[in-house]
């Protein structure tokens, strides 16, 4: 109970092919994590605890994308039991970095990784949840921001829309008085297609954005590739730039197969 | 009891990362089978490496695990170093102990308060701990967010930081950056060694197992990134030579591909074997804290790995403290070189024990072949073994105490399930 008497949220954190950090996210949060417990009702989170409560649940916040069989059918069974279902994080909104083997034959990536290749069952595809099951919200991040994870729960828990900027890196960037490390430098920078929530960490740290958070609201892709031959880079490295953490994102996946064709 | 079957059964393992179950039946007092069963989906890392460029692949593989990602970055800089015939400078040296510091004690903190001390004191989870122990659970919070805010001070943020790079770092602090470290330290010094001494007074089951342990070595220090690969059975090689001497074996009954020393069998990597075999390395307070905690080595119950985590905690509290007060800015903060091919082996001490990466390099600087060897994949037979022993000894006990303290014994490991995945089977069948 709160302290209003209202019935505290039941919430999931349910976890799909990923690498656990998003989730962490929420235990790396160490200020705010007795607040937040002190607000919900954790139902299932095995990452946390031993205790596991069969749903409905009012709140499942979700990792990981959709690889196999048994996680395509799993993924319905959260959404059945979930009343508010939320993803987060680049595996979950866009199919993270294993949505790779999407352009190649799986089961020759297969095989290079496991000696008796028979025994492993997985599907062709990694693809995000929302191919699978309607998404109430997505987070992005490779990892996600755990400001915006704490965002995205109290606003859950108010019942409001998340204050959740879909812009570009370079909002963030100006914002923070860096340098333009592709204007000044030369360095390829994604940054222009790339969403803000980092804080625009990479031009702080000398280096070009490489797409952490997915493409933002309205990417010119074709604009930045063009940037990008600019500065010498070749198309295969291009296409490499797009592939990263949300390669199977649609913006990113096309500019990325345009650079291919050239 | 006895002549009866039962069934010791976990379907979600807890306060684990990732996805694993447990299956041990029991035929009286009798353990007729165990099945430590991974689930979580293989991502199929070694094979998508290929075709990307050497300076993606620390990025890349951080992604393996958001536990420990300056690991793979770091096994995979160091590949690449010796593939590329770099040199690094001796500040950045010291800044990447600095950086593994970081992670160990978030990783530690997070596994000795978070995940593992409930089981001692009977709770479900950190979280009910809080309510009777809250003094306990935020001290262990507040160590977990030193680490952490090493790793976002030299990286930004703390899962999957962006400054580590081939040949260095991206950005490298000034001297006066990292000195607002050094009270939060010199606290984490005082609170690990009261870890110690918490985590020394918990009840431990007897059980007392004859393990090889594997770890790096190096003459002078507590092992982080470079050193020798020494076994307590008389292994001593270099990092390239590692896959000469340890195989993945195809177990027929399991069905899971286990990492075993050629012609002998499990192995134990992670803070037992380094502590074993690396304790005269270790500062006078790390060893202080060890002998009034009546832990010298060789330490041969898993169950009390908790206390020699707490020990390597106020190593690295120590060791970050060290760096802080000893760093000098490097005269660039990476070392650039021209592509070439060449294959290049790395091992380094990730906080669950050795990470081996091997690359092998095109002229133009794309990934030939990958492999990586995560330390979860090769305590995996050995958690079995253990399993295997343990199950016997509580197989008279009530069933969901049984299956707690088995639970528990997987859990003295650490298992990182979302890193070994690469090597483990999705399904386990028998017969």
């Amino acid at each position: 109970m709160n302290s209003d008497g209202k019935k505290k949220p039941s919430i999931a954190v349910v976890k799909f092919a990923s690498c656990d950090g998003c989730q962490l996210s929420l235990l790396d949060a160490e200020d705010e994590l007795f607040a937040v417990i002190g607000s919900v009702d954790i139902a299932y989170f095995p990452e946390g605890s031993r205790a596991m409560r069969n749903g409905p649940y009012d709140i499942a916040v979700v990792e990981g994308s959709i690889t196999t069989h048994h996680d395509a059918e799993r993924i319905q069974q959260v959404r059945r039991l979930s009343r508010t279902l939320v993803t987060i994080g680049a595996c979950a909104t866009s199919g993270g970095i294993q949505a790779l083997r999407n352009w190649k034959d799986v089961t020759e990536l297969v095989r290079v990784v496991y000696a008796s290749p028979q025994f492993i069952s997985t599907l062709k595809s990694s693809t995000p949840v929302a191919e699978h099951v309607p998404v109430d919200f997505e987070l992005r991040g490779c990892p996600i921001n755990k400001q915006q994870l704490l965002e995205l729960i109290t606003a859950l828990l108010a019942g409001r829309k998340p204050n959740i900027p879909t812009y570009s890196v370079c909002i963030e960037c100006k914002r923070q008085g860096n340098v333009c490390v592709s204007v000044v430098k030369g360095t390829s920078c994604m940054g222009p297609v790339t969403q803000a929530g980092c804080g625009a960490l990479c031009p702080a740290y000398n280096r070009g954005c490489f797409g952490c958070f997915g493409p933002m609201e309205s990417p010119n892709m074709a604009s930045l590739t063009k940037q990008f031959r600019t500065l010498g880079q070749t198309d295969a490295a291009i296409s490499r730039s797009f592939r990263s953490f949300s390669a199977w994102a649609w913006q990113f996946r096309k500019a990325s197969e345009e650079c291919e064709r050239t | 009891m006895s002549g009866r079957t039962k069934t010791i059964r976990v379907d979600t393992l807890a306060r684990v990362e990732g996805e694993g179950a447990l299956q041990i039946k029991l035929l009286g007092d009798r353990v007729a089978d165990v099945k430590f069963r991974i689930f979580e989906p293989p991502r199929l890392f070694e094979a998508l490496l290929k075709g990307r460029h050497y300076t993606e692949a620390p990025d890349i593989t951080a992604r393996i695990c958001g536990i420990c990602p300056i690991a793979y970055q770091m096994s995979a800089v160091h590949a690449m170093e010796r593939a590329l015939g770099i040199r690094i400078d001796p500040a950045v040296r010291l800044l990447r102990r600095l950086f593994y510091c970081g992670e160990w004690i978030e990783s530690h903190a997070l596994h000795v308060y978070m995940l593992h001390a409930p089981d001692f004191l009977g709770y479900q989870d950190a979280f009910e701990m809080a309510r009777d122990h809250r003094e306990i659970v935020e001290q262990g919070l507040r160590l977990k967010k030193i680490g952490n805010s090493i790793v976002t001070l030299l990286g930004g943020r703390e899962i999957h930081p962006i400054s580590a790079a081939v040949g260095g770092f991206f950005k490298t602090p000034a001297k006066n950056d990292l000195r607002v470290l050094e009270e939060d330290l010199r606290w984490a010094i005082d609170a690990s060694v009261s870890t110690v001494k918490l985590v020394a007074g918990f009840d431990f089951p007897d059980f007392e197992q004859d393990y090889e342990f594997v770890a790096l070595t190096h003459p002078e220090e507590y092992p982080f990134n470079e050193g020798r690969l020494v076994s307590s059975r008389g292994l001593n090689i270099d990092a390239a030579e590692y896959e000469d001497h340890f195989v993945e074996q195809h177990v027929k009954h399991s069905n899971a591909l286990h990492s075993i020393v050629r012609g002998r069998g499990s192995y134990l990597v992670g803070p037992l074997a380094r502590f074993n075999l690396n304790f005269d390395r270790l500062p006078v307070v790390a060893r202080q804290a060890a002998y009034e905690a009546h832990l010298t080595p060789p330490v041969t119950n898993p169950f009390r790995s908790i206390v020699v985590r707490a020990v390597e905690l106020v190593f690295a509290c120590a060791e970050a403290l060290r760096v802080v007060e000893e760093y000098e800015p490097p005269a660039q903060p990476r070392v650039q070189a021209a592509a070439r091919s060449g294959v290049g082996q790395a091992i380094t001490e990730a906080p669950r024990g050795i990470l081996y990466h091997r690359y092998a390099l095109a002229e133009n600087g794309l990934i030939l072949a990958a492999k990586i060897v995560p330390p979860t994949s090769q305590n995996q037979k050995r958690i079995e073994d253990d399993l295997r022993d343990f199950a016997a000894q509580v197989a008279s006990w009530p069933l969901d105490e049984a299956t707690w303290k088995c639970e528990q014994a997987i859990r003295n490991y650490d298992p990182c399930i979302s890193c070994a995945t690469h090597f483990l089977r999705l399904k386990v069948e028998r017969e």
